[in-house]
């Protein structure tokens, strides 16, 4: 299967640190991404480099073969971001803020209740997101990536705050997303249990 | 899953989005809106105080105070317009959509004058009257706050864009937008005066506009630079 996503000789220095040199990668459609590493080693790095928001010292990532800093907005259309800092907003609620992600990428023709019920967050609808707990703003993140239509997923630590339950769901997700045709890139601490083939990048 | 026929979401949708999610934001936190508003009008009220009510030396500097309380306010408020955002993630949210980031960088840049801005233009002739200043003037006076409000929000949000990433750059933020801000002051404040003292003053609204336009049609892409430079 020919790479969807793929990546060739990147090198990413931060201040006076190399974080990796020569990295290549490619992905195809139904296919994990995992990075693996210790804290500060560069998964974050990597994964906002592949997202288009840090500048490589070289090599570049191709998105269809075409590289994503000459198509940005085709590429940033085709994928879903989820990261440590949620990107919600504290002072709306949950159907507020999702409201406001749809005009930022196309949406899937998904049931959102069933989607709110899956997560088992449809009952917190009409609450600010602050008054949340972390775990269910996670799940409000979930969501937010559930109703997006998009190929790609990139999730970094995807299991802060969720609770056992949380993660093997987000795992089950992973899966149905990836056996769907989906892509995803993760960046994760803990072991993955996933049925799918997985390609691993462990950083130094 | 083919992504080619998913209906992507209007350019026009991400603008309004933008500014609505703002405008709600700032509904839902009446304090920060409210705040350059009170320092404009404390400056303005507080002036005549100090210096006398001499109903002259009032008339005289009653424009110059009104501008600069009026830049200084903007300048208060601008600090926060991409802060929380970077914060909170949803700038990352922003910078990876599908929409093109000037786009939503003016939409967050309205939203912002929608809030700031233009509320220093309906209040301003409340304070205008401390300043003794005459019923005729006061519409040129609104409309000078008017264009250069919306120069100064245009402006600054570039400067915000700037020093994001930077803990407490309110200071450099000001200092980035002073020299681009003082035409307006400039223009804004002396066309008032030459409205008061009965003389053309036409050339100055001219010149405002022109300058709100140059504003908007090239503010929002150095302001998109800008936040893809300073959340890298």
């Amino acid at each position: 299967m020919t790479a969807q996503l793929s990546a060739d000789n990147l090198t990413l220095i931060r201040g006076e640190r190399c974080l990796f040199e020569g990295l290549g990668f490619g992905l195809g459609s139904g296919e994990l991404l995992l990075l693996e590493g210790r804290n500060g080693c560069g998964k974050t790095s990597l994964m906002r480099a592949i997202a288009g928001m840090l500048s490589l010292e070289t090599g570049e990532i191709l998105w269809n073969g075409i590289p994503v800093l000459k198509q940005r907005q085709a590429f940033h259309g085709a994928l879903v971001w989820l990261a440590h800092r949620t990107g919600l907003k504290g002072d709306l609620n949950m159907v507020e803020n999702l409201q406001f992600e749809a005009s930022l990428r196309a949406q899937s023709n998904r049931d959102q209740e069933e989607v709110f019920a899956r997560l088992g967050i449809e009952r917190l609808k009409r609450l600010p997101l602050r008054s949340l707990s972390a775990g269910q703003q996670r799940r409000v993140a979930l969501a937010r990536m559930l109703l997006a239509a998009v190929p790609l997923w990139l999730l970094d630590e995807p299991f802060t705050n969720l609770d056992r339950e949380g993660r093997t769901l987000v795992m089950r997700l992973v899966e149905e997303h990836l056996a769907a045709g989906g892509l995803c890139v993760m960046a994760a601490h803990q072991d993955i249990d996933v049925d799918a083939p997985v390609t691993t990048i462990r950083l130094q | 899953m083919n992504e080619l026929d998913l209906k992507q979401p209007g350019i026009l949708s991400g603008l309004w989005a933008t500014a609505r999610r703002d405008l709600l934001l700032a509904w839902k936190r009446p304090g920060d809106v409210l705040n350059p508003l009170f320092f404009f009008a404390m400056v303005c009220t507080l002036f005549p105080l100090a210096v006398g009510p001499s109903a002259e030396q009032l008339q005289f500097s009653g424009p110059g105070v009104l501008w600069v309380a009026a830049l200084l306010a903007t300048l208060l408020s601008l600090n926060s317009l991409f802060l929380t955002d970077f914060e909170d993630g949803s700038l990352d949210q922003l910078l990876v959509s599908v929409q093109p980031l000037p786009v939503l960088a003016l939409g967050k840049t309205l939203a912002h004058w929608l809030t700031s801005g233009l509320p220093l233009v309906f209040v301003s002739p409340i304070l205008a009257m401390t300043y003794q200043m005459p019923a005729s003037v006061v519409p040129v006076m609104m409309l000078t706050l008017l264009l250069g409000t919306i120069s100064l929000s245009l402006l600054g949000s570039i400067g915000a864009a700037l020093t994001v990433g930077l803990h407490r750059g309110t200071a450099l933020l000001s200092l980035l937008i002073l020299p681009l801000a003082m035409p307006v002051l400039l223009l804004g404040a002396n066309t008032v005066s030459l409205a008061a003292g009965n003389d053309i003053y036409s050339t100055g609204i001219w010149a405002l506009g022109a300058y709100a336009i140059a504003s908007l049609s090239l503010a929002p892409y150095a302001t998109a630079a800008a936040l893809r430079i300073s959340n890298e």
